[in-house]
Parts: C-alpha cells; structure tokens; sequence
C-alpha cells in the first residue's frame, strides 16, 4: 500500500476496522478459521481497490466482500466476477457494538489452550489485521512457519465455543507479551501492542485493561533516550531525560489515575497498575539523583505482595524490589535480597546485572565488573551483551 | 521466541553412548531409512510452525586468518587431532523455550542408524542471540 501510486489510504484506519467486521462475520454462525482467511483476501482487495473508489461504508464494504469469498470458497467457483461485483458492494451498516467486538476477538484469540506464540501470533493477525507475512519478519521466522502456526492455532479453536467470556488475565499477559517482543521488521510491536490495548480498555471497564495500558505508555515513553545513536543501551540512569516522550507519559499517567479510582476497598491494584506506578514514578523524576525510591520501594512490596510465593511466582518482581532495596537502605541490603533467588535466577543474565549494578552502588568495583562479566556472558540478546560487556570493562578501567 | 541451532557434528562432543561406523559403511536401506527421518525432522518442525531453516555443510574445512599488512592470507587445514569438533549441519528452531529445543534435539538423536535401531547421536543445542530490542 505504501508505493500505491495511485491513492493514499489510511493502513491504520483500514486495520481498526478488522475486530468488528470479524466478530460480526463470527456471530453470524460463520467459522471462526474461515471467516477470517475470507477477512485477510477482502482486506488485501481494499488496500487494491480503495484509493481509486474509496467506499461509502468501509466496515460493512470488508463484511460484503469477506462473506461473498466465503460463500465463493465454499462454491469453489472461478473468481471471474468478483472484481466487479466488490466494487459495486455497498450493503446496509450492521449495527454493532466495537467494543464488545474486540473483547470477543481477543478471547478466542487468547484462548488458554493455545500456546503464547500462537495467541500473539492469532492476535496480531485477527484484532491487529496485520499479514502473516508482517508477523512472520517481526518474529524473525519464515513466512510459512508463522502461517504454519497460525493456521495450527485456528485448528486447534475449531469446534471450541467462542461465546463465552474469556480470561481477561491471558488477554493482558498477550497484549504485554507482543509489547515487549519489541521492534523488527516493518512493524512496530510495541506500538501496535499499544494500540491493541488501547482498544481492549475501550471494550472493558477492567482497571487492569487500563493498567496495563498506562504500563506501556510510561514504559514507551521513555524508548527514545534508551538507546544512543550507535545503537547502545543507555541505562535509565544516564539516560538524557529531555528525549523522553512527555505527551506520552501525561497520557500513561492520566490512564494510570483513572485505573487507581476504579479501585475499591477490598480490592487493591493488580500488577499492571502497580507496575505502571513504579513506570511513573521514574518518568516524574527529573534527574536519576532524584529519583523517589523509597516510594518506588513500596510499591515492589505491594507488587510482591500479590504473589503467595514471590520467589518462585514472580521472581522478576523480587529482583526489581532487590534493586530498590539497595537504593534505600543500601547495597549490601539489596544484595542479600537477589541471594534469595539465586536458585531461581542464577543462570539468568539479569540476575548478574542486577548484581553488578548493586555492588558498584556499594563502590566494589571489581566485583562488579565479574557479576557484569557473568551476565554478559548469558545474555540472549546482541544489545544485551554488548552492553555487558562495556559495563565489565567500565568497572574493570576505573 | 527463542531461537536455538541444533547442530549434528560429524565428529567431536561427548563419547558415542552407541559407537557406530561412518555412514558410508552402513548398509544402503539404513542410510535411505536415516536420510528419510532426517527429512521427516524438517517436515515436523514445518508442520508445528517451529521451524526457520536447516543447512548441511560439507566436511572439507578451512582455517583462515589475516596474515599482516601486504600479506597473503594464511590458510590451513591442519593438522588438526581427529577429534576437533566439525559441525555437519543443523536445523534453526523457534520455540518456546529452551526445554522444547532441548525435546527437539532429543526427539532428532533418536534418528535410526546401522540395523535400524537408535543411533544416540549427540546433538549441541545452542540459543540464538536476537537482534531485535526489546520493549520492555
């Protein structure tokens, strides 16, 4: 669509759209599988046909053209006519509630017998509107593994009901899952995650919805300063703070107070929202040095809190609250905080790092620069080692 | 997800749990029925959408380094003990997790040698750093 020479058409408009034609295809009776293979062929026709006759009802134009290849796959009748007739479909609005759409696409699509590469994969595909073949480049994998995976995965719903409420709780750990897979290809995970869950808390009230939401935000917001124009990771700490995104942040932190007031007496903020005020609180600092850590440290005790085995359950937790910890009642407090996970962490780069980091907190420099050289030496990612490696030579030099 | 490679050697790694001679001197159904589950391997990884590529490559190996300013390369081929590990080939995976990469390699060990039984081969399992960054 970008080198259409002919029309400019709005890709992100045109994909919004997909949910609610899907659902409504899906609430019909049609086959979840087929309806939207039928949905994919009609949306790659629109980006072909809308720039020269953009239609009058976009939405309804996509269910038209979906059905009738549906009823033509089942036919499997030559595909002559078809051009003509789609540039003639103008049916009726259907009268459909969006939101309620993109809740019901989201659970079958996060559907707990799926495995996560299948739900983020099934996701993108069918709420996102992206192609298998935008998938598969994010995901650094062939074309036809990622359809391969997909097609796997709407096998594996067949016959399944769709009517019933889904669990929300997999929904969120998906959309969180496809923002932290991050930036490759042409497509831009994170934000695509964030428009995902933009949507989610337009269909639902659930303060999690928006807590998580606000998480990315905050969390994106600060993308910009995280890595230098060569590429390196810059930690929070140095990171020059005037890259940060400030529209996105007030929007993270406005999403974030509206979650909070959702919450009652005799139920707290889940971990979207506690982890999104941790977010918030390092965005609202002007300066490393005046970072509120103790604030920041009782919020990781709320958030280990919600687990009944922290260590075991949510080891990440525990390691973010370790560094904490060693801001506010020093280094060596903070260390024997991550001792505690040593069995459950220990051959997990972050958990070196995070040791690194607390013992040249503490200004033992050779020790840090071994826990560094640890880390570095299991990172599973090229930035991630790369920068390991410098701090180790950093804290080795000094 | 996680990538991993998982490499066959032709020589090199762990003692043989079964010692087998080289392929060449097997008889020719079992080199067909080995060569054919190695097929099989590609088309299930294919089939569960857990598949990137796979590559053979030939034994005949090369060292190459510079060899300094206005100098040719230096090149060798040996001498090298005959035990140096020489990678024969591999399939690249998309998992979930390293235990799945670890079934894989398991599962592909399992490939039918001399007589048809199992031939125990030891297979390196090892993760692909990515490249991408992440969001978090």
């Amino acid at each position: 669509m970008t080198d259409n020479p002919t029309g400019q058409l709005d890709e992100g408009a045109l994909r919004a759209l997909v949910p609610r034609v899907l659902a409504g295809m899906v609430r019909r009776g049609e086959d979840f599988d087929a309806a939207e293979d039928a949905l994919q062929e009609a949306l790659v026709e629109a980006l072909r046909v809308w720039p020269e006759r953009p239609p009058r009802d976009p939405a309804a134009w996509l269910a038209t053209v979906a059905t009738r290849r549906l009823v033509d796959a089942r036919r499997s009748e030559a595909a002559r006519h078809r051009r003509e007739e789609e540039t003639q479909a103008e049916p009726r609005p259907a009268a459909t509630e969006e939101g309620d759409d993109t809740l019901f696409l989201l659970f079958c699509c996060c559907h707990p017998d799926l495995t996560p590469a299948s739900q983020v994969a099934l996701t993108l595909r069918a709420v996102g509107g992206l192609t298998t073949h935008e998938i598969a480049d994010a995901f650094y994998v062939p074309e036809a593994t990622m359809a391969q995976r997909i097609s796997r995965a709407k096998r594996s719903l067949r016959g399944r009901r769709l009517d019933q409420p889904g669990d929300l709780a997999v929904v969120l750990r998906v959309l969180y899952l496809i923002y932290t897979a991050g930036h490759a290809g042409r497509v831009d995970l994170a934000a695509e995650a964030i428009r995902l869950a933009r949507q989610l808390t337009l269909a639902t009230g659930e303060p999690e919805a928006r807590g998580l939401l606000a998480l990315m935000l905050l969390n994106h917001a600060r993308l910009p300063a995280r890595f230098d124009p060569e590429g390196r990771i810059v930690t929070l700490d140095r990171q020059d703070r005037g890259l940060w995104d400030t529209r996105e942040i007030a929007e993270g932190v406005r999403v974030l107070q509206s979650a909070l007031a959702a919450q009652t007496e005799d139920r707290g903020p889940g971990r979207y929202q506690v982890e999104a005020a941790i977010a918030a609180l390092h965005d609202d600092s002007p300066s490393a040095e005046e970072t509120d850590w103790p604030q920041i440290l009782a919020w990781y005790d709320d958030l280990v809190a919600l687990s009944d085995d922290p260590i075991h359950q949510d080891p990440a937790a525990v390691l973010g609250r370790a560094v904490a910890v060693g801001h506010v009642l020093g280094a060596d407090a903070g260390l024997r905080e991550t001792d505690r996970l040593r069995e459950v962490l220990g051959d997990r780069h972050r958990w070196h790092a995070v040791r690194g980091h607390l013992h040249e907190l503490g200004g033992d420099l050779p020790a840090a620069a071994a826990a560094y050289s640890e880390a570095a030496r299991r990172a599973t990612s090229v930035a991630e080692r790369d920068h390991l490696v410098r701090q180790a030579a950093r804290a080795r030099a000094v | 997800m996680p990538q991993f490679l998982l490499l066959k050697y032709y020589r090199g790694g762990p003692e043989q749990h079964h010692p087998f001679p080289p392929m060449d001197q097997w008889d020719p159904e079992d080199v067909e029925a080995h060569l054919a589950f190695l097929r099989h391997v590609t088309e299930l990884l294919k089939e569960n959408g857990e598949y990137v590529e796979h590559q053979a490559l030939t034994p005949e190996r090369t060292w190459v380094r510079y060899g300094g300013p206005d100098a040719a390369p230096v090149t060798t081929d040996g001498p090298l003990p005959e035990t140096s590990d020489l990678v024969a080939g591999w399939w690249k995976v998309d998992v979930e997790s390293r235990e799945r990469a670890v079934e894989l390699a398991a599962y592909t060990s399992s490939e039918p040698g001399p007589g048809g039984g199992p031939l125990y081969e030891w297979i390196d399992v090892r993760e692909v750093m990515s490249g991408s960054t992440s969001g978090d």
